[in-house]
């Protein structure tokens, strides 16, 4: 594999554009979170919050161990058919199970069980909302149920990459975690705002998942792992061109980031009359580039036939009926019921979208917040510690403690600056709100007699400021809170000092 | 008490008894085994792998509990021999490959446990065609097994090592893995018994998997009613594998004594398939045959011709799906997690895995990881493993066609008796058509029983004939196949194995038979010709 390659030659964003029509297709892949792989009774790691130790999560099929024996988890089969339903596609009547065949230490079988020919859900269509309320219908050509392949750690050597380690070492842990893999078909139309597009279509695939219950959507964990086609071809032309696969695009900012840079290379090596690889690319976070990978080829043979081990899956009409009927609001539905709901104007409510907290608001209202506050505090405190870290906000803490901060705000346990600390330390991984609170010591001092104290000491150093205040210039107190404040570290409340300063002065 | 030499001819249900009145102990039973094996089986090498200081401590735990009045089954304290296809907890299973030496699973395969769990003592593991490709046993990697009928004979295959196992008397009983004929060829060329049950009647979990879409496990034994006994343990729904069948199955045990019960075959269908009547088949195995059949038109039976035009491309069906589904079986035995190794350092994960293949696998099985890699390539895929799944409907359908006019179709087990070591292992070819009786069963999916029925005139070698049943009705193999057993020992006077030679011990001197058919015959007025009757 070549390093990142900082050399590539872009075009101009807006020139690419004018020459160039972008065409875009996303393979997303969704980590299911039932409690158990998709075809062992092993615990599942992409449902839980802690990594098992390597090699610990696993059953005898997941080892890929002689004799061993898929048998597929029904409750995987039921998500997928949601999932499904979700993107308006149709639920085949039967489908059956593929083994795709090729040797990758990962892979404990050294073949895949995933679907090939019938797929599980066909043919649907995804509403997606622009920055600018546009709404964007993305076609999907099918989703379909596979498992995960464990885990490579290449050890020793310069690089740390694969080519020049000494050693790897497996973990088979994430090896067959349920995993839905959703096609799109090409997308055609989105024009200058295909990059947005990208992130948009990934955000609304990450929400319908979190709405319907079925993965807990961490993209930094990669519950939620996007490959993103880009091809360009020039204006005028209707066959399509030569396509890139962008792998390891790990949050919806490089899925825009990545679309970007793609069609501004792809733009330049056409400009300069060269002709675009098929191949797949890397995406480097760091350097914000892509880097060729192995070539791709339509005839990669991966000798495909119907796995034995398993019967093909016929999900009953009563099934796909029930979970159609209990299927959630669409993620442009949940927008506008929220912002009614929320009483937020439209510009507030766009700033919600952009910073990709709406879910995490939604969830902190329901955990107990007022709306405002919940907003309060994800699109300033959570937000500035996102974005000076390039992370998303929703990886850094949970709604759930979110809530439970702003709640300790409005008891008065803590002043607002004391639950920035507080953030800081659940943000670090101390705990809970109530967690940190205790271990670092930051409740405010409501003992009166603790303030009482501070405040005849700080009065008898400066009696000018007693007589002061006694002749009525009560703002003349703010000298003796400030060093009341400083003497408490800031853990007492400013109000509540100032009240009994005046008591104080005036007894 | 029954002394050792005896106790080894017992039938599982005859040691069942004695165990039951406690004549006998399982410590006894398990102990006149191990002394068999060890005085016989360096000539006939059924083993892999003897359990004996195990199988001594399990026998002796089952003996208290008995004593205790807690006695599993009724079958508690038999001892069984397991094809090393098998995985066991407490013992080796290599499928007969280098590439597996040494390997313990940390499961035991859905029969074992059931067996355990009844009390049956497992004594070892048996020997095998590596990965159960082969008809003699002697594409193992650890040295053919003889038969017992004539030590310079093939045993059959793959399961050579569990049929030679049972007939030389080292155990009552064994199981077997069937894909195209594995556990009824060697019962048909060492004398003894053998039923692939209906595809999904066993679990295959923990099978090591050769055609997963073909395998089956299934009882070997010396008498129907033993296979039937054994079926009933293993047999059944099982929630670890998905193409197990959700039946609720009758008792094969008591299908099986009903049948010999009624010695008769009275508003019975034969079916004899045109094209397996034995056309081109060893004259001896023709004759006895077609005195089989005879004894059963005798007795009540319609024997009708039936027609399977589409069995004539079976075998080359087979020979595509089988190493199709191997090659991806296969393909997880890359050194990485377990089996041999061989890393010379400084090599990359793709060359170790190649060097371990290359030194770790058998000519047979490269030969078929190669043929079915090219069968579902890229192109190929269609005309090779496509078409042979459309010739595996067409042979179901055939199958239909002839139950619709009979209730059991008959064939010889196997086309020829036991052929000498060596004698095919360079054209594999003839090797295939050993088994061109049994695959179409497998194909379609539906039960197989193989039994002896007599011995070939011209070489004094056992020989076999296959019933085979609708899917499902497994239980009407065993009730027809008792009844014709008891006809036959009745005319013979007798098991047949009782005219097998006897097989010397080890170190004294044996009876090995060097050329066939010198064997001193039984007295004449009782060869097992059914002349006499």
């Amino acid at each position: 594999m070549a390093a990142p390659n900082a050399t590539d030659v872009l075009l101009d964003y807006d020139e690419a554009l004018a020459k160039y029509e972008p065409v875009l297709g996303f393979e997303v892949h969704v980590e299911l979170s039932t409690a158990t792989k998709m075809f062992s009774a092993a615990p599942n790691p992409a449902a839980g919050d802690d990594p098992a130790a390597p090699n610990t999560a696993v059953a005898p099929v997941d080892m890929g161990l002689p004799g061993s024996l898929p048998v597929v988890n029904a409750e995987a089969v039921r998500y997928s058919i949601s999932l499904g339903l979700a993107l308006g596609c149709s639920i085949a009547e039967s489908c059956r199970f593929a083994r795709k065949n090729y040797f990758y230490p990962d892979l404990g079988k050294n073949y895949q069980i995933s679907q090939y020919d019938e797929p599980i859900a066909f043919e649907g269509s995804v509403e997606v909302e622009l920055e600018d309320g546009t709404l964007f219908q993305v076609p999907i050509e099918r989703a379909h149920m596979e498992e995960d392949a464990g885990k490579l750690t290449h050890m020793g050597g310069a690089t740390g990459r694969i080519h020049g380690a000494d050693a790897a070492l497996v973990d088979y842990n994430r090896a067959g975690v349920p995993l839905v893999e959703i096609v799109t078909k090409p997308i055609f139309g989105a024009e200058h705002l295909a990059p947005q597009l990208a992130k948009a279509y990934v955000a609304t695939i990450r929400d319908i998942v979190r709405s319907l219950g079925i993965s807990r959507a961490r993209m930094e964990r990669g519950n939620l792992r996007c490959d993103a086609n880009v091809s360009l071809r020039p204006r005028g032309e209707t066959r399509l061109g030569t396509r890139t696969e962008t792998k390891n695009v790990n949050s919806l900012r490089s899925v825009e980031r990545a679309v970007r840079y793609e069609i501004q290379r792809q733009a330049a090596i056409l400009e300069a009359g060269g002709s675009i690889v098929q191949e797949t690319r890397h995406w480097h976070e760091d350097t914000g580039t892509t880097s060729a990978g192995r070539p791709k080829s339509d005839a990669d043979d991966y000798r495909y036939f119907p796995e034995p081990d398993l019967l093909p899956i016929r999900p009953s009409a009563e099934l796909v009926q029930q979970l159609r009927a209990a299927l959630p609001e669409s993620p442009t539905q949940f927008r506008r019921r929220l912002q009614a709901d929320y009483g937020f104007t439209d510009s507030e409510f766009r700033d919600i979208l952009n910073a990709n907290v709406l879910v995490e608001l939604e969830e902190t209202v329901g955990a107990g917040a007022a709306p405002a506050q919940a907003r309060k505090w994800w699109l300033g405190e959570i937000l500035r510690i996102a974005n000076a870290r390039g992370v998303e906000p929703g990886s850094l803490v949970s709604p759930l403690h979110v809530s439970e901060l702003i709640a300790l705000v409005e008891t008065g346990e803590l002043t607002d600056r004391l639950a920035r600390q507080v953030l800081e330390g659940v943000v670090a991984g101390e705990g809970s709100p109530e967690h940190v609170v205790k271990a670092r010591g930051l409740a405010v001092v409501s003992d009166d007699s603790a303030l009482l104290a501070a405040i005849d000491q700080a009065l008898g150093e400066q009696p000018d400021v007693l007589q002061k205040i006694r002749d009525g210039k009560v703002q003349a107190a703010g000298a003796v809170i400030g060093a009341v404040m400083k003497a408490m570290r800031g853990q007492a409340d400013a109000a509540r000092v100032r009240e009994l300063v005046l008591e104080r002065a005036n007894a | 008490m029954a002394g050792e030499a005896e106790l080894v001819r017992l039938t599982a249900a005859q040691l069942a008894e004695r165990l039951d009145r406690r004549e006998v102990s399982s410590v006894e039973a398990v102990r006149a085994h191990l002394d068999r094996i060890a005085s016989v089986d360096p000539d006939v090498h059924a083993y892999l792998h003897v359990a004996g200081e195990r199988a001594l401590q399990q026998a002796e735990h089952v003996d208290r509990d008995r004593a205790e009045g807690r006695a599993a089954s009724p079958l508690a304290g038999v001892p069984v021999a397991i094809k090393d296809v098998l995985c066991t907890l407490d013992m080796p299973s290599t499928a007969g490959s280098r590439i597996l030496e040494g390997w313990v699973p940390p499961y035991d395969a859905t029969p074992v446990a059931r067996l355990r769990s009844a009390g049956l003592v497992p004594l070892g593991k048996t020997n095998m065609d590596e990965f159960a490709m082969g008809s003699s046993t002697e594409h193992s990697a650890y040295g053919p097994t003889r038969n017992p009928w004539d030590l310079t004979r093939i045993p059959g295959g793959s399961g050579g090592g569990s049929a030679a196992a049972v007939a030389a008397f080292e155990a009552p009983v064994a199981l077997g893995s069937d894909t195209g004929g594995s556990i009824r060829q060697p019962a048909a060329v060492t004398g003894t018994v053998g039923v692939k049950p209906t595809y999904g009647g066993v679990s295959r979990y923990g099978s090591i998997a050769l055609a997963s879409s073909l395998d089956q496990v299934g009882p070997v034994s010396r008498t129907v009613l033993d296979a039937a006994l054994i079926h009933d343990v293993i047999g059944g729904h099982d929630p670890h594998d998905a193409t197990s069948l959700e039946e609720d199955w009758p008792s094969f045990a008591a299908a099986a004594r009903e049948g010999a019960a009624a010695g008769s075959f009275e508003g019975l269908r034969i079916g004899v398939v045109h094209q397996l009547d034995g056309a081109g088949f060893q004259a001896g195995v023709r004759q006895r045959f077609g005195e089989a059949l005879k004894r059963m038109a005798e007795r009540g039976a319609e024997v009708v011709e039936v027609q399977a035009p589409n069995f004539e491309y079976a075998l080359a069906a087979y020979y595509l799906i089988l190493p199709a589904e191997a090659s991806s079986n296969l393909a997880r035995f890359d050194a990485v997690r377990y089996g041999l190794r061989v890393d010379p350092g400084d090599v990359t994960v793709e060359q170790m895995t190649a060097l371990s293949r290359e030194a770790g696998f058998g000519p047979e099985v490269k030969r078929r990881i190669i043929l079915g890699t090219y069968a579902l390539s890229a192109g190929y895929y269609d005309a090779y493993y496509g078409s042979a799944q459309q010739v595996r409907t067409l042979v179901q359908r055939d199958f239909d066609a002839c139950f619709a006019q009979a209730d059991v179709l008959v064939s010889p087990s196997a086309p020829t008796t036991a052929f000498p070591l060596g004698e095919k292992l360079a054209d594999p070819m003839a090797m295939y058509l050993n088994d061109i009786t049994t695959i179409p069963a497998n194909l379609a999916g539906v039960p197989g029983l193989g039994m002896p029925i007599g011995l070939a005139p011209e070489d004094g070698l056992p020989v076999g004939l296959q019933l085979m049943s609708p899917a499902r009705e497994d239980a009407r193999l065993y009730r027809v196949a008792a009844a014709l057993e008891a006809v036959l020992e009745a005319e013979w006077g007798g098991p047949l194995l009782d005219r097998a030679p006897a097989l010397g011990l080890h170190g004294a001197g044996g009876t090995i038979r060097s050329t066939p058919g010198t064997a001193p015959a039984p007295g004449a007025g009782t060869e097992p010709d059914g002349g006499t009757a």
